[in-house]
């Protein structure tokens, strides 16, 4: 086609569509220069990646089924047999992990540069919602990728529902569309993510956008610049006369560079680290599972592990809602005032917090240290080190600790659950006594075993953890003499 | 429709000076009321089954059913066993969602315990272990002792039970729906 053709076919269109006054105005109004910034990225960024993660979903509706009994297989089919199938899945995954990280960001930018504020009250309110109605398509998604994690996953969160006071059983029943996590169950859950979420998600992205047209978008803060409702309009409109650019294409031209990038980036990530699961079978019947969230909720997940049962039902119910309700009242709140964070030390101190806080719990959440190591007691052995030069009744303590479940908990060597101390040094911090009380009886966060365990298999088991304290071996072990009588009784008193 | 200086004629056109007749102005307010109305109606009528059918699975229904285990024989004197039964509540492309395990601990001939798999913590699938004769829960570390008592860690209380009966030589548990802490099954 020639270019003449071209220009002909563009002016036949915009003689219909008009778009050149629909279009132009917005694109091209003016922001003041100062917004041209690498600082101002995020949100266009986090656009784009709902952009793709719409048209990589459409492409995975065309072969997954949502079907309970049929979900895992057209997954298995999506990794394995589809051309190219491997890679949508990833893009999908990818492009999910860094919207969420992208849309976080956003928000932490925003409200550090204070563009919350009069008149941009309604743009902040709007984007909770959009953060929110992010955070239900992550946790929709994860569930529709039908797996085990997904599975015991929806039982964690329909348990969390089951706490709500009146209503919590016929709110699990509601959210779990039957009695039982089933096919009704991933229905909804697919129509929530595919239908229901999406939709209420381009409305408020178009609210959001148009606000950030009509209001105009936030100028770089200055401190000693304080907002005011009688000044600011006035402030801003000079600002913007004096010193303003075209928003397309002086503005917009780092979005468009870093949402090129960021594409980039997950593309790379697609490819290089492949999809996400699925993992096993959602057979209820598969009790040797080890369910985990995507990363995303890790931090929940460590919260519900390190609250302290009575406080947890409250918790769970009441500090979300009170978090999302100071984040909708904030530009209520601190409406006027300062706007740049260097002249808010609270506002970069709550970030501060809340960061580590949650990179705490995450951290915490990848590593798990409260899950029992189930394999532990059959898997990993006694240190070598551990059996050498013990008494028979001492390395039938050692069978002990193996035999019953205590190195699920327990480490051994660095080898062993993590829920419990290390036993290693066990004897340089209990005394005999101690030992056995704290077998028998059980304690913190530590079971009774007194019933389990018969009198003989309680002396054996302490007289092997009396034996482990490291480097402080009593000289006639390691000598040809034989043991003093003293150090027989040790080994020989019976436990009660 | 007609207007009163031409009863039989072509609408009065609006802007020209008959249209100023009142007959005329209330016939357009009323249709466009009348249109309010119907639409109103007719949302009315269509939202009250959608409302509910999107809420059907709320409303009080107890999903109950004694559902057979297997036979004694499969369940020996002081052991804990898992047993597998198929929902009997379930939908014709559940697939294997319908598999629902359970722990039965015979106590002796005539007493058990029949524990459901979930953890009264947060729901996982809590794992026995005959040799300490403890479930542990893999996911918060919860940890119950063999009659089904709170040991250790976050759960706020012992696994939840089914109620039984030994009809015919078979063990039978009343069940149906998940457990949680509002509705223990």
């Amino acid at each position: 086609m020639t270019r003449g053709r071209l220009q002909s076919v563009a002016d036949w269109l915009e003689e219909r569509l008009r778009w050149k006054e629909l279009i132009l105005p917005s694109a091209t109004h003016p922001v003041p220069s100062n917004t041209a910034s690498w600082w101002y990225v995020f949100g266009s960024a986090t656009l784009v990646l709902f952009i793709l993660q719409i048209a990589t979903g459409i492409c995975l509706a065309l072969v997954y089924v949502p079907s309970a009994s049929e979900a895992w297989g057209s997954l298995e089919y999506l990794n394995y047999e589809q051309p190219a199938g491997w890679f949508l899945r990833a893009m999908h995954a990818w492009g999910s992990n860094f919207m969420v990280g992208m849309m976080t960001i956003h928000l932490v930018q925003v409200f550090l540069f204070g563009a919350f504020k009069y008149p941009r009250e309604l743009t902040w309110i709007v984007g909770v919602v959009l953060f929110l109605c992010t955070l239900g398509m992550a946790f929709t998604g994860q569930v529709l990728r039908f797996d085990q994690d997904a599975y015991w996953g929806l039982g964690i969160g329909a348990a969390m529902i089951g706490r709500v006071p009146l209503l919590g059983s016929q709110l699990v029943h509601l959210i779990l569309g039957g009695p039982i996590i089933a096919g009704e169950t991933l229905s909804r859950f697919f129509a929530l993510h595919v239908f229901a979420i999406p939709a209420a998600l381009i409305a408020l992205v178009g609210v959001h956008l148009l606000l950030v047209v009509k209001v105009g978008i936030n100028e770089w803060p200055m401190p000693g610049r304080l907002v005011s409702r009688e000044t600011y309009r006035k402030q801003y409109d000079e600002l913007v006369h004096r010193d303003g650019v075209p928003f397309f294409p002086d503005a917009a031209q780092r979005d468009m560079v870093f949402a090129g990038l960021t594409i980039l980036a997950v593309v790379a990530c697609a490819a290089i680290f492949g999809p996400a699961g699925p993992n096993g079978e959602p057979d209820p019947t598969i009790i040797d599972t080890v369910p985990r969230p995507d990363f995303f909720f890790l931090s929940l997940f460590a919260a519900f592990a390190l609250l302290p049962p009575y406080m947890e039902t409250v918790l769970i119910l009441t500090a979300p809602v009170i978090g999302i309700v100071f984040l909708f009242l904030l530009p209520f709140l601190f409406g006027t005032g300062e706007k740049s964070w260097k002249a808010r030390p609270m506002a970069v101190l709550s970030v501060v917090i809340a960061f580590v806080t949650l990179g705490t719990l995450t951290w915490l959440g990848i590593t798990s240290p409260w899950s029992p190591d189930m394999d532990a007691w059959s898997g990993s052995p006694t240190p070598v080190a551990y059996v050498k030069g013990r008494s028979p009744l001492e390395l039938q303590g050692a069978l002990v600790v193996q035999s019953k479940q205590c190195r699920n908990c327990h480490s051994l060597g660095g080898e062993g659950g993590e829920r419990g101390p290390a036993l290693d040094d066990v004897a340089t911090r209990l005394t005999r006594d101690q030992l056995i009380r704290q077998v028998v009886q059980g304690g913190g966060n530590m079971p009774a075993y007194g019933k389990n365990l018969s009198p003989a298999e309680v002396s054996a088991l302490v007289a092997f953890l009396e034996t482990m304290h490291p480097g402080r071996e009593p000289a006639e072990r390691g000598s040809t003499v034989p043991a003093a009588p003293a150090s027989a009784s040790r080994a020989t008193d019976p436990a009660s | 429709m007609a207007s009163p200086s031409n009863p039989s004629g072509p609408p009065a056109p609006a802007g020209l000076p008959h249209a100023q007749a009142t007959p005329a102005v209330s016939r357009r307010g009323f249709l466009f009321k009348l249109g309010l109305a119907i639409n109103a109606v007719a949302a009315t009528l269509f939202a009250i089954p959608i409302v509910g059918y999107v809420l059907s699975p709320a409303r009080k229904r107890a999903w109950q059913a004694w559902i057979p285990l297997g036979s004694l024989d499969d369940f020996p004197v002081k052991q804990t066993r898992l047993a597998t039964y198929e929902n009997p509540f379930t939908v014709p492309w559940d697939g294997m969602t319908a598999h629902t395990p359970c722990w039965v601990r015979r106590i002796d001939d005539r007493q058990f315990q029949v524990f459901a798999i979930n953890c009264t913590h947060l729901g996982c699938p809590v794992r026995w272990f005959p040799e300490s004769g403890l479930f542990m829960c893999p996911c918060h570390g919860g940890v119950y002792y063999e009659d089904g008592q709170r040991a250790s860690g976050p759960p706020p209380r012992g696994l939840y039970q089914y109620e039984y009966k030994v009809q015919d030589g078979k063990l039978w548990v009343r069940g149906g729906q998940i457990p949680t802490l509002s509705e223990p099954v």
